[in-house]
């Protein structure tokens, strides 16, 4: 049971991560209909520096805020010079920009920062508390505090405030959108910027729980937040959250219980996709309106 | 001064060309329509006017051209174009749509307005918190002609109201456009097929053929109108 329970929590711990890559994924793919495979090598970039500002002794809070704003300039950035070009052209042309991006932002990371292995602190120091025979980490509850904060102030300012009214009309029906005087291409820029900076506050989670910051660091990361968006629903930011969630606990449970996946966890992700998938092909939380005309 | 001026209107998509430089003109607090067969360029017409389509020649809205300026750029300026068929947010609710409407407005009478627009098309109110893609297509069109009033709009532009709705749902769209249009004087552009209804409403009205007006008058000039009767308004 004692492991349960730790094991749970590893999982919940992973799959808030998890969950946060994939809303910034459902958040761009709700504005603008891309799936931006480059979204884990610019959470990789941010979290470098997030690393590089520790390293000149900011301290790490202030360092993930500092990355935070910086990726939301280069979320904008990369929305108004590498995506707006392509925006008018077939879907593919645009995966293809984000694949390359992808790649691109991996090497150009190695470059500034080196090949080297990073140690990066963790926002919430390491204590830890005994419940019984269960260990309750500091990480665990900043993490589990930390999405729900990130849910909370995504809910307002969507659901809220007069911008998020901008980003989801342009998502629901972009000539229309234009045709009320809202800039489609401002708004777009604003989701691939908020959508950066919940990557850099992702990476910045993330790395501390494991050995070392690499150029590698995020690319698992990748895969099981596109589990979790498929699992949810790609446009569903609750199925978002959800679905990294039940990655990262079937994933720590997998590990523990199931002897052949010890060292294939990453085939957990697409085990929970197929079967999903099979059943719900908007996935748990998506829609599905049946549009009459 | 007319309110909208378009002369020498000239467009269409890539080599092909729809437009074959048009003019018409809509006059403050008028009702004007567009007739036309299907294909012929009303759609594109109206695109044009709102900035949707690239096209050359001149579209003078107040004496100001417009015609090159990006179609947010347009609305600001409160024209306010109705488009074919979907014209809602389906993912929003009913009141989310028509405050949409009033995205670009900076005064404070918004609540007020959409409380307006529920009382004028009641069965928007009933369904308030719903999204706008669950409603029927009727329903929809309401809400879209809604939604573009919550601009506050100088101009309408209304490409086909009546499509998708019930005859006697239609009759009692136009009824209330031309209250709103006494009311309110504001002035009305309506692409339409269905032109006995079209011509009833308006004031005056232009037809449209492969990308050149033909014809124009006051609407009883257009109902009596041998070609138009045969055309358009199936008489011999
Ligand atoms: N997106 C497009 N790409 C290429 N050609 C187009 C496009 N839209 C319209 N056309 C062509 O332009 C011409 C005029 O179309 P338009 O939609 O303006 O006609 P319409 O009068 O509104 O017709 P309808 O009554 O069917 O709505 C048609 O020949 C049509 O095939
Ligand atoms: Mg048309």
């Amino acid at each position: 049971m004692t492991l349960f329970l730790q094991q749970l929590m590893n999982g919940i711990g992973n799959g808030v991560i998890y969950a946060s890559v994939a809303l910034a994924l459902v958040l761009i793919y709700r504005t603008t209909g891309v799936l931006n495979f480059a979204q884990g090598e610019m959470a990789l970039f941010s979290t470098y520096i997030t690393w590089k500002l520790t390293d000149w002794g900011v301290g790490i809070v202030a360092a993930i805020f500092i990355s935070m704003l910086i990726a939301f300039a280069m979320g904008a950035l990369v929305e108004l010079v590498l995506i707006r070009p392509v925006e008018k052209k077939p879907p593919f042309v645009v995966l293809i920009v984000t694949i390359g991006m992808f790649l691109a932002l991996n090497s150009i990371t190695q470059l500034v920062f080196g090949t080297d292995e990073k140690q990066l602190p963790s926002a919430f120091g390491d204590h830890s508390w005994s419940v019984g025979d269960v260990r309750i980490t500091g990480e665990f509850v900043g993490l589990i505090c930390v999405l729900a904060l990130t849910c909370t102030l995504l809910w307002i300012l969507l659901q809220k405030t007069k911008l998020g009214l901008g980003l989801r009309a342009v998502a629901s029906n972009p000539e229309s959108a234009r045709l009320v005087g809202i800039s489609s291409g401002t708004m777009l820029m604003i989701g691939w910027a908020i959508s950066a900076s919940l990557g850099a506050l992702g990476g910045a989670m993330y790395v501390p729980t494991t050995p070392a910051l690499t150029a590698g660091s995020l690319q698992a990361v990748l895969v099981y937040a596109f589990a979790a968006a498929a699992l949810g629903g790609f446009d569903s930011p609750v199925g978002a959250v959800v679905g990294g969630l039940i990655v990262g606990v079937a994933e720590a449970l997998a590990i523990e219980y199931i002897e052949p996946l010890h060292d294939i966890t990453l085939l957990v992700p697409f085990l929970l996709i197929g079967v999903v998938l099979l059943y719900r092909p908007t996935g748990l939380f998506g829609r599905n309106i049946v549009e009459r005309v | 001064m007319s309110l909208l001026s378009v002369s020498d209107l000239r467009g269409g998509y890539g080599p092909v060309r729809v437009l074959h430089g048009l003019g018409f003109e809509v006059n403050a607090g008028e009702i004007v329509v567009i007739l036309g067969a299907n294909g012929s360029g009303k759609t594109s017409t109206i695109r044009a006017i709102s900035g949707m389509l690239q096209a050359t020649g001149s579209v003078r809205l107040h004496d100001e051209e417009i015609l090159g300026k990006n179609p947010e750029a347009i609305a600001r300026r409160r024209v306010a174009h109705v488009p074919q068929g979907r014209g809602t947010f389906p993912e929003l609710t009913v009141e989310e749509n028509l405050r949409v409407g009033a995205f670009s407005r900076k005064d404070s009478a918004v609540d007020e307005d959409i409380d307006r627009w529920l009382t004028t098309f009641p069965r928007l109110r009933e369904r308030r918190t719903q999204l706008a893609g669950s409603m029927s297509g009727g329903e929809q069109q309401m809400l879209a002609i809604s939604r573009a009033l919550m601009m506050n709009p100088v101009l309408l532009l209304l490409d086909e109201p009546s499509l998708g709705l019930a005859p006697l749902v239609t009759q009692e769209l136009f009824q209330k456009l031309a209250q709103l249009n006494r009311e309110t004087y504001i002035a009305m552009l309506i692409v339409e097929q269905n032109a006995n209804l079209a011509l009833k409403t308006a004031t005056r009205g232009y037809v449209l053929e492969a990308g050149e007006i033909v014809a124009t008058g006051t609407s009883e000039e257009l109902a009596s109108n041998d070609e138009v009767r045969k055309a358009y308004l199936g008489m011999a």
